[in-house]
């Protein structure tokens, strides 16, 4: 039973950010600025013309160098010739998507820095307080059936002992592939 | 029936046994008692053996075809254990699954539900819930994994141009999205837009000039090395799983091994985070490796949404194989690409119906990518290019000569990494990884800077020489002296007399060429994320690109050769060196992964040109051809054997002649160890027995006098049924007896009340004889995904043979292919090669050791001891009782 919950609550916790990921992306997939679309037209360098990019937000049946090359530069007869040249592209973009995703990306960057601060540097000077009851606690904890401490302990103690599970992880996944070089080396 | 009953339940529900794992040192042995055969056909355990070895053929579905067989089965007083122990079934960390009986498993689960289904509407839609789950954790892991695609691209871009500048207008934008709507961009500097800033111009204020240079060379070195940091740290701290390319330990963990963790949220993130960081550092790797690893986890958190996969591996290692084609899927943006990929490359079982599972990630993540856009271009890939050009038929000269380029790069890039990954495994060199990172780095980024081919993203460097000068080309690769002077040359695009700019690309190119190979070798394996595929590619573009360019100029200078002249007249253009660049990007890509069916499909996708498909063949046989001649093992695989996973490469032959009982443990020389009896232990007994062996299982055996087998019983299993009947159980002490059969035993009246283990033990071990080839135990291994085999002759047990035997046996064989008749393997020298030829000269000579040991066997018989002086004990069939006191 024990095993279930575990499975599916952290699960259902990691889901989240990827629902949320998903989310947004659905969202900003709606909001598609008007900038976000444009017909880019390259002309080469033509007779004595030299060549030009043209950058213009008209539509896709639109996007051609008749419509696009506003000033054309060449005079009526050659229009033809020239715009044979030119390479119109159709482009779209979703500059909400980019925006919502480097500040996710940098959100989550700066998060894992923090925690990652917290580690390393505060946390070791918190456990050095009460260096005499924690290694109790660790062996009651080690002891125990551990449905028993799950039922009994409030939301934040469960927490902490997930953390210390997870660290526990960790630093056998760190000897496994620092230390001994026994995987992915 | 009952007994057939007790046989679903034994079997479906318990284990075989042990595969040794790599953290204990210790092997499979067990112990083989055999203090006298006595041969009693006439108990009734006999008769349940027999039973049990009556349906133990592969893979029965005994008890489907009898209907039902859980529901009616007569309850014993002590039979508490109908309901599942929790944990029984589960697997350790770093141990192999066993294929034959999850998949055992997985039957009786859905039978279980079938049968259920009209008894409640309840039922009912669990049922379909159930039949449904397959595809729907498929579209999620596709979702997901498209999304997370979608987001590190995007990432990558950006964070990649920011080594370079910023952009002011919108920080988040990279360099092309920041002059995107730019109207000011001009003909000539097409990428120039004044949002963008360099740094030299945002810090210095001047854009041109040699203390701008200084100012970008320094921010360009700045900002490699702390990406490289925070990726490394990150790595280090949070999941040091996720460093790598992942896609050698994805093979091995769908080959059936457990690693905990490996695909797990935390490597999740970490993967996808420093995947990020590690290819904006301007570092010689690519993401697409990563991106398996990352579809891979994306698939094993969404399966413990299902129990039916969730409690099964190897139902979850059918959507890892789905999952992987959809990381391919969105790599390279080949959705056919990846299902290939994943079942040439990295799946081990890959039914038909996860062929059409695979096939349906990789279109929902493709999809997905795709209404993401992240590069704007409306694909899926940064290189994604169209030619439409002819090619002919003598270019395909320089295409295969691009091929073996690529084998030898293949073979000498793995025989280097090998080295030199082997270095870093063995020396203390290793205990740097922190340090290593920021040393390969800063030598990548001091390198690179200088030369604008190595400087940009290897992804665009692909881009640029996969695609094919038209005029409105602005890569120096283009400067052709005719597109200089006019504009005649336009209408039709001919082979052009190359310019400066030619040559001094060509110089920049061969350069950065040197520089990719060298430096490629040492940052595969460094301790980030880290794929190969692109860099592969970036050097085998580059070499084409040089032959395309160097055949170009040949068909323009000497168009009035045979060859030229058939084919390229004068003015028209014949030659595309673009398609040399992506030829030999196959090439290479070939060359050290050895892949052919979907390489070439995965290259024929992102060009979206069937006519280029011979050519593409050609380049990428000829490579894996050379390659193979120095060495048959791809990248992958000899990271799988350096690392010593146990990996049973399906397409390796065995060719050996050697038997069964050579290879199995225990050996003549091995000290014997512990069977179970099937009734006469009691729990203290057998709690010593697991705690002072290490091995992973045990057989069961009628009892010390008649030495034949009952069935098969895990550590892991006993371990935790001991543990479950003494907190639930009541009366069970360290004097109770366990037992593993149907009745328990008659005891005397004040005994306490004995333990029932049947559940736990799998009656259907899979047993050979002794004189089994090798050859057939090999391809049983292989083709069930079996983790230990037992060996019987007569129906009495000898050995066991587990597949870290079968690994050491391969290894050792390997080893004295290329050693000429080592000195001092006596025995082994016994079986000559020369026999196996047509079989039958084996047999009689393993016959005639067979009745000298059962000679011996039966004077130890007659004698009233037990134990047996050195002559017979030499023998395989050592003695030693477990437990003598009891007798």
């Amino acid at each position: 039973k024990m095993y279930w919950w575990k499975g599916s609550g952290f699960s259902v916790i990691t889901l989240i950010p990827i629902i949320i990921i998903l989310d947004a992306v659905v969202f900003v997939l709606h909001l598609q600025n008007y900038q976000d679309v444009r017909c880019k037209c390259i002309c080469p360098p033509y007779r004595n013309f030299s060549g030009n990019i043209y950058n213009r937000n008209v539509t896709q049946k639109d996007c051609n160098c008749l419509h696009v090359v506003d000033p054309m530069p060449v005079p009526g007869h050659d229009v033809e010739a020239y715009c044979l040249l030119c390479e119109c592209k159709y482009e779209e973009r979703s500059s909400n998507t980019i925006k919502v995703t480097i500040i996710l990306y940098l959100t989550v960057v700066g998060a894992l820095l923090l925690y990652m601060v917290f580690l390393l540097l505060v946390e070791p000077l918190i456990r050095k307080r009460d260096l005499y009851t924690q290694p109790l606690h660790n062996e009651e904890e080690a002891e125990e059936p551990p449905s028993v401490v799950d039922r009994n302990n409030t939301m934040l103690e469960r927490v902490e002992g997930a953390q210390q599970r997870w660290k526990k992880q960790v630093q056998e996944q760190r000897k496994t592939v620092f230390d001994r070089h026994k995987m992915l080396s | 029936m009952e007994s057939e009953q007790l046989y679903s339940r034994g079997y479906c529900r318990t284990g075989y046994s042990s595969y040794n794992s790599i953290t204990s040192a210790s092997s499979d042995e067990e112990l083989l008692d055999s203090a006298g055969a006595t041969m009693d056909f006439h108990t009734t355990e006999d008769d349940n053996l027999l039973d049990g070895d009556a349906a133990s053929s592969p893979g029965s579905n005994y008890v489907m075809s009898n209907g039902g067989g859980v529901a009616s089965s007569t309850t014993h007083l002590l039979d508490f254990l109908e309901e599942p122990i929790p944990g029984v079934g589960t697997y350790d960390d770093f141990h192999t699954i066993d294929w034959v009986r999850e998949k055992c498993k997985d039957r009786e689960r859905h039978r279980k539900i079938n049968s259920k289904k009209k008894e409640s509407s309840w039922e009912f839609s669990k049922s379909v819930y159930d039949a449904w789950s397959g595809w729907l954790v498929v579209t999620l892991t596709g979702l997901a994994s498209g999304a997370l695609a979608g987001l590190i691209d995007i990432a990558a871009d950006w964070l990649n141009d920011l080594k370079e500048g910023v952009c002011l207008s919108a920080m988040w934008f990279n360099h092309e999205q920041c002059c995107w709507t730019s109207n000011e961009t001009t003909f000539a500097e097409r990428d120039k837009c004044p949002q963008w800033k360099s740094w030299a111009e945002l810090i210095l204020g001047q854009a041109e000039g040699p203390g701008s240079y200084i100012m970008n060379y320094f921010m360009y070195i700045y900002w490699a090395l702390s990406f490289a940091f925070l990726a490394v740290l990150l790595v280090k701290v949070f999941a040091p799983y996720a460093c790598g390319s992942g896609i050698p330990e994805i093979k091995t963990i769908l080959s059936g091994f457990i690693i905990r963790g490996y695909l797990g949220k935390w490597t999740l993130l970490i993967k996808t985070i420093t995947l990020v960081l590690a290819v904006a550092s301007g570092l010689s790797l690519g993401k697409e490796g990563p991106l398996v690893h990352v579809a891979c986890c994306c698939g094993n958190i969404f399966s413990y949404l299902f129990p039916k996969y969730s409690k099964n591996e190897a139902k979850k290692r059918e959507v890892l194989s789905a999952a992987s084609a959809a990381g391919v899927s969105v790599a390279f943006g080949a959705p056919i690409g990846g299902v290939l990929f994943s079942l040439e490359e990295v799946s081990y079982y890959f039914p038909l119906k996860t062929l059409w599972r695979s096939f349906f990630a990789a279109l929902v993540a493709a999809f997905v990518l795709r209404s993401i856009n992240p590069f704007g271009n409306s694909r899926l890939v940064l290189f994604y290019v169209e030619y439409h050009t002819p090619w002919y038929l003598f270019e395909l000269l320089p295409f295969i000569l691009l091929g073996v380029f690529g084998g030898l790069w293949g073979a000498f890039f793995i025989r280097a990494n090998i080295a030199w990954c082997r270095r870093r495994k063995s020396t203390r060199f290793g205990k740097y990884p922190v340090l290593e990172v920021i040393l390969v780095t800063a030598i990548t980024a001091v390198v690179a800077f200088p030369n604008p081919y190595t400087r940009q993203n290897t992804s665009m460097l692909i881009k640029e020489l996969f695609t094919d000068c038209g005029p409105l080309e602005s890569s120096q690769l283009c400067q052709y002296r005719s597109q200089m002077n006019g504009s005649k040359a336009f209408n039709e695009t001919p082979n052009r007399p190359s310019a400066p700019g030619v040559y001094a690309a060509m110089w920049q190119l061969c350069l950065a060429l040197i520089f990719k190979v060298v430096i490629t070798i040492f940052t595969f394996g460094l301790k980030v994320p880290s794929g190969l595929f692109i860099p592969s590619m970036a050097i085998g573009a580059i070499a084409g690109r040089i032959v395309g360019i160097a055949m170009e100029q040949l068909a323009y200078y000497h168009h009035d050769w045979f060859i030229f002249k058939e084919w390229c007249e004068v003015g028209a253009d014949c030659i595309t060196p673009g398609l040399y660049a992506m030829v030999g990007a196959a090439a290479c890509l070939g060359g050290v992964t050895r892949m052919t069916v979907s390489l070439v499909v995965i290259v024929f996708e992102l060009t979206g040109g069937l006519e280029y498909i011979v050519p593409l063949m050609a380049a990428v046989m000829t490579s894996k051809w050379v390659g193979d001649a120095f060495g048959r093992a791809g990248i992958y695989e000899s990271h799988i054997r350096l690392n010593g996973y146990p990996f049973l490469d399906a397409k390796e032959e065995f060719t050996h002649t050697t038997l069964a009982r050579e290879v199995m443990r225990p050996r003549r020389s091995d000290p014997p160890l512990a069977v179970l009896t099937q009734d006469d232990l009691s729990v203290e007994e057998l709690q010593a027995v697991i705690s002072e062996t290490s091995y992973n299982g045990f057989p069961v055996i009628v009892s010390k006098e008649s030495q034949r087998l009952v069935g098969f019983a895990l550590r892991r299993d006993i371990t935790i049924a001991i543990e479950n009947a003494r907190r639930k159980q009541e009366g069970i002490v360290l004097a109770s007896r366990v037992y593993f059969t149907q009745h328990a035993p008659t005891l005397p009246a004040d005994s306490p009340r004995p333990l029932k283990l049947r559940s736990i033990l799998d009656m259907s071990p899979f047993t050979v004889t002794d004189h089994t080839p090798m050859e057939i135990v090999v391809d049983i291994f292989r083709k069930l995904g079996l983790r230990q085999c037992l060996v019987t002759h007569n129906g009495i047990l000898l050995g066991i043979i587990t597949k870290k035997n079968i690994l050491e046996h391969l290894e050792e064989l390997e080893q004295r292919a290329e050693l000429p008749a080592p000195a001092g393997d006596h025995h082994k020298k016994g079986h000559p090669t020369s026999h196996g030829a047509d079989g039958q000269p084996r047999p009689r000579h393993h016959h005639v050791q067979l009745v000298r040991s059962f000679t011996g066997r039966r004077s130890r018989l007659a004698s009233p001891s037990p134990r047996q002086p050195p002559a017979t004990a030499a023998s395989d069939e050592e003695v030693r009782l477990l437990d003598d006191s009891e007798y």
